[in-house]
């Protein structure tokens, strides 16, 4: 049974890709494996800055995998080793001029879950700017933590809450707060491991009118088991199947005219 | 043509019977439970109430009313015994012979001389005056005040002769024998007269040894915990270092007291019978109990606050220690908390490493000699005076009273830094 799934013209992307995109991080022939089991059969991608990236694919296609080695997450998992080679402004991320903590606060993190610290609000937006001694005196780091929240669409809802615990927000609120957390310690690319999958669809519109506000200022890459939301919110879309990149291209292409068929199969929703 | 009316399985007769049998069995599974509910608060009330029956009048002590002329000459003698004993003879003026005012001497503790030279030394000005003074009554005739023994036996059989039941029976009847609360059993140290002897030298030995166990088990239990949780890779050494912790935490505590007297009075030469020594025993014993449970603790903290810490840029360290030692913290606190109490109640190792003595000062140093409560209860249940029958159970009540003290005070932190998220 197909089920041909139509993505109207006015959910594609409107602005028009403007000038030229440098390239943000490029990964070339990457391999990664738990223990004995291959996860990625080496993957080629060329993440271009201040746009989106929308990686699809089937559940355990390693998508999530591969964004996770964009900011060495993967270093925290037991038996986890990554051949190949990832590189953020030319600079491979798994060479020692690179540290992992560096790494990423340059490269930020939302994941699927929710998951604010259990502090106050404030305490949650100014931890990263702490540790990493952004800001020198209170009023600095006030400043952060309004602009970020701002940034993340969350200032107007806990504005006179910001003493009050994160965990107390809901759900969607909790992972704009997440992204606002993301946001300020001035990442240059935020990577979002399928950040919508716990929300409702209102929260879930706000997140992705936040997402094309943020490509402005960052380079975003997403990770999304929902075609619309790719559609909707990218201007390139990843093709993950059973480990391997299968295409990669402008999402408007891939949607609309897909080169493979394992890809034509997924988004027309004949499996997956 | 015909309808066959045909039932859906589940409301066929067997299907019924089935699901009464379902429900039987279940019936059955809670009233076992609420049974074995039922035998172990029993067994609770049992075991509380005979301690508290027995132990409760060991808190009342019986006093006798004397009125001391301090006579300058005898204080200069410092004669006391002889003012002590002038006025219990004025108080049973029937007593003339020498034989029976021998028997009143035994009325009053041996201690009551020395309870009013204290007195007149903390202030001289009472000297050739007459004072009424409250001394206390020997544990014998506290016994007998208290009904434990009885005047219906005959003498010969009796600890008390007519002629002493006959003094007390005097003393009652002018109102000079009262029943106080019993100070001395929290403010003294050990005695052979149950009336002089308390409970306060082995509190302090007791606190001693635990403030030696926590200031070494705590530390070195979490840092071995964080580190084996946190950051030790997983491999055949971790698995083995692993086993090993979980068997030490099952290895009887006397070995532990073995183990202290060989290493630490036999190798390293620490005083005998001294709560650092104690202390250390103690912290050896506690260690695996409070890595075990701090390693539950760890591992309960979800992931995501890791990945959410290490995704904004903290390192390993600042992850542990700003975001998954705070929230493991009630969980490690409660651990140490029980391993604590289990440590206060411990005897077996301190009877290996001297601590079972008879002291009657009050320990000061880590290096004093001193006991525990538990081993004090273990001496007093030995002694075979009438009077410490009730003074052990009265130390049980007290020992009672700290373990439950420190896990109310466990489960008070829990509450307090039990965070949701």
């Amino acid at each position: 049974m197909s089920v041909q799934t139509h993505i109207p013209a006015t959910a594609m992307p409107s602005r028009p890709a403007a000038g030229i995109h440098g390239t943000k991080m490029v990964a070339r022939d990457v391999k990664v494996f738990y223990g004995a089991k291959q996860a990625l059969k080496g993957i080629n991608l060329e993440i271009q800055e201040n746009r989106v990236m929308a990686l699809i694919g089937p559940s355990g296609c390693g998508k999530s995998t591969f964004l996770r080695c964009l900011n060495r997450m993967n270093d925290t998992i037991e038996n986890c080793r990554v051949e190949g080679l990832i590189a953020l402004d030319g600079e491979d991320v798994y060479g020692k001029n690179i540290d992992a903590v560096q790494l990423r606060a340059r490269v930020g993190m939302v994941f699927q879950k929710p998951n604010p610290f259990p502090k106050s609000i404030y305490d949650n937006i100014a931890y990263g700017p702490r540790i990493h001694g952004i800001a020198s005196h209170r009023d600095e780091m006030d400043e952060i933590v309004q602009t970020s929240l701002q940034r993340a669409g969350l200032w107007n809802e806990v504005k006179d809450r910001l003493r009050e615990p994160g965990t107390g927000l809901s759900g969607g609120q909790q992972q704009r707060l997440c992204i606002a957390r993301a946001i300020a310690v001035s990442p240059e690319v935020i990577l979002m491991d399928e950040p919508c999958s716990a929300l409702d669809p209102i929260a879930t519109a706000h997140i992705e009118e936040l997402i094309d506000e943020l490509r402005e200022n960052y380079t975003i890459v997403i990770v999304t088991h929902n075609m619309q939301q790719a559609a909707r919110v990218s201007q390139k879309t990843a093709f993950f199947h059973l480990g391997d990149m299968v295409e990669c291209d402008d999402t408007e292409e891939i949607f609309t005219n897909p080169r493979d068929e394992r890809t034509q199969g997924y988004i027309t929703g004949r499996y997956g | 043509m015909s309808v066959a009316v045909t039932k859906s399985r589940y409301q066929s007769e067997e299907f019924s019977a089935r699901l009464r049998r379902r429900y039987a069995a279940e019936r059955r599974f809670r009233i076992a439970g609420m049974v074995a509910v039922g035998i172990a608060s029993l067994m609770l009330v049992v075991l509380l109430g005979s301690i508290v029956s027995k132990g409760y009048t060991a808190f009342w002590q019986a006093q006798i009313r004397l009125e001391v002329t301090l006579d300058k000459q005898q204080v200069e003698e410092r004669n006391y015994t002889a003012i002590v004993r002038q006025a219990l003879y004025a108080q049973v003026p029937a007593a003339t012979d020498r034989a029976t005012r021998r028997s009143l001497n035994d009325l009053l503790s041996s201690g009551a001389p020395y309870e009013l030279e204290a007195m007149v030394n903390a202030n001289p000005s009472l000297v050739g005056t007459t004072q009424t003074v409250w001394v206390r009554a020997d544990d014998e005739i506290d016994q007998f005040m208290k009904g434990f023994i009885r005047r219906d036996v005959p003498e010969s059989e009796r600890r008390l002769n007519d002629v002493k039941i006959a003094a007390i029976d005097a003393l009652v009847a002018n109102g000079s024998i009262r029943s106080t609360f019993n100070t001395t059993l929290f403010t003294a140290g050990d005695s052979r007269e149950p009336e002089q002897a308390g409970i306060l030298g082995a509190v302090v030995g007791s606190a001693l040894t635990l403030v030696v166990t926590m200031l070494l088990s705590v530390p070195i239990g979490i840092a071995a915990a964080v580190y084996l949780e946190e950051f030790a890779p997983k491999n055949r050494w971790t698995d083995l270092i692993e086993v090993n912790i979980n068997n030490l935490a099952a290895v009887p505590s006397i070995i532990f007291g073995l183990l202290g007297l060989a290493v630490f009075l036999g190798f390293f030469g620490l005083p005998r019978s001294a709560p650092l020594v104690g202390g250390l025993v103690m912290a050896l014993m506690t260690l695996p109990v409070i890595i075990i449970a701090s390693r539950v603790a760890l591992k309960a903290v979800p992931p995501s606050i890791r990945e959410a810490a290490l995704g904004v840029g903290a390192s390993p360290l600042q992850t542990v220690t700003h975001h998954v030692l705070p929230l493991a913290l009630p969980g490690i606190l409660t651990g140490t908390i029980i391993g604590m109490a289990r440590a206060l109640g411990e005897t077996a190792p301190l009877l290996m490493i001297g601590m079972v003595a008879f002291i009657v000062d009050i320990p000061g140093g880590l290096t004093d000699s001193a006991t525990a409560i538990p081993v004090q209860i273990y001496m007093w249940a030995d002694s075979p005076e009438r009077a410490f029958t009730e003074r052990t159970s009265a130390a049980i009540l007290i020992l009672l009273a700290f373990l439950i003290l420190m896990n109310g005070l466990a489960v008070f932190l829990r509450k307090k830094f039990e965070r949701r998220w």
